[in-house]
């Protein structure tokens, strides 16, 4: 089946999530976001706890979250540390980048 | 259906302790993971460990492949009769079937047609697929054409591979690193889910000329010593078409001359810039007259560049 071409979304860095919704889009139920949100993984960009706001980023962080959690097996904390070193790593990767595309071949 | 040897994929005897399927699969998954991986292929790798391991690790799931006997791996094979009666009643039922479909539906309600048959709303799979594009692609938007493979379910809960072509518009200044979003063109909900989504983590192909960061493009521009020296006009590459750069009388060699705006856009608006970095070039091989003119020069000069460290 060969469907039409679709408009690929950009996050919109504006843009506002509520936690059910933020759930729904990573495949996690309410209760592991706040789970995720208590360990440090996830900050809601604002809102009282119980009326979190989440910025668009959460959602790749979240499914990330998931997979992580699902193919390790690793309870909410090692889910954290394990998100803040990916996040530190891809950091240092745009470094590089950044480094290399300075320096003449 | 092909057969997969889910002890060989993961690495272990037909005997292995649930232990260590475990470790075995740890293991791999920390080496092919696609969120830590770096290696090649990774995401097909994983695929196939997480699916082995996901039956291997259910002891019910376990003794049910088990109970199909050594095969090799790839072998056309076609499940015992009395199989089909848990995914409905025609063994016509595994055409189209993935082998981990054969197992995925043992959870649960084993010969209730699987977890899908009487469960209430399901969201369909979400997908995430690799786009490496060029910078041409992102300087000027691009459409690209991904090939998945959906599982869809029939009145039975009867699951079925089906080959699907999603078209997808990348906007303009999509770069590395991003990742876009394809509303409900992922797997098809279940019994009023919505349909899955899938999510499209751009990167941008080495180029030969341009190198990037963010929306910058870098450029090496060769010049010779006499234009660094004099000033020069010259002609130079862009996305959009070639320009003129001004190269400033007394330019030095790594020196970056920027052309706002000249590099790829974004989405907000507005755009990178292009750097020219300076590379000041000799001829190959001198002529007798250039040789003769640098023999000169060397001798008028009286310019010592390394005054500093004497």
């Amino acid at each position: 089946m060969t469907s039409e071409p679709t408009d690929a979304l950009w996050p919109d860095e504006q843009g506002r999530l509520r936690l059910p919704d933020l759930a729904d889009l990573a495949g996690l139920t309410e209760a592991e976001v706040r789970e995720l949100v208590d360990c440090g993984a996830l900050t809601p960009a604002e809102g009282a706890p119980g009326q979190w706001i989440f910025g668009v980023r959460s959602i790749t962080i979240a499914r990330t979250a998931r997979r992580l959690r699902e193919d390790f097996e690793l309870e909410p904390h090692g889910v954290a540390l394990l998100l803040a070193y990916i996040d530190r790593i891809r950091d240092l990767e745009e470094e590089l980048r950044h480094l290399q595309a300075r320096l003449p071949r | 259906m092909k057969f997969k040897d889910y002890y060989a994929i993961l690495g272990v005897e037909r005997g292995a302790k649930p232990g260590e399927i475990k470790n075995a699969y740890r293991k791999l998954a920390r080496k092919y993971h696609p969120d830590v991986s770096k290696e090649a292929n990774a995401e097909a790798r994983f695929k196939e460990m997480a699916e082995a391991y996901a039956t291997l690790k259910d002891p019910e799931k376990r003794a049910a492949y088990d109970q199909l006997g050594r095969h090799g791996p790839g072998e056309d094979f076609r499940p015992p009769p009395e199989w089909s009666t848990q995914f409905g009643d025609a063994s016509a039922a595994f055409d189209g079937m993935d082998f981990a479909d054969l197992f995925a539906g043992l959870a649960g309600h084993p010969r209730q047609g699987g977890r899908h048959g009487a469960g209430g709303a399901r969201r369909g799979q979400d997908y995430e697929v690799a786009v490496p594009i060029t910078v041409e692609a992102s300087f000027n938007g691009t459409e690209v054409s991904l090939d998945l493979t959906t599982t869809e379910f029939d009145e039975h809960g009867v699951p079925r591979r089906v080959p699907r072509t999603v078209k997808a518009r990348i906007p303009k200044g999509a770069t590395e690193g991003q990742v876009l979003r394809l509303p409900g063109q992922g797997g098809k909900g279940v019994h009023g889910g919505r349909d899955g989504d899938v999510y499209l983590h751009i990167s941008l192909r080495p180029h030969r000329r341009y190198r990037v960061s963010g929306h910058d493009l870098f450029l090496d521009l060769p010049v010779t010593p006499w234009e660094a020296a004099l000033g020069a006009s010259v002609e130079i590459p862009t996305p959009a078409g070639a320009v003129n750069l001004k190269v400033p009388a007394g330019t030095r060699g790594g020196q970056q001359l920027r052309l706002g705006g000249r590099g790829l856009p974004m989405p907000q608006g507005g755009a990178g810039d292009l750097h020219a970095i300076v590379q000041i070039v000799l001829p190959p091989e001198l002529t007798d007259r250039e040789r003769g003119l640098l023999q000169e020069l060397a001798t008028a000069s009286t310019f010592n560049p390394r005054r500093h460290l004497e």
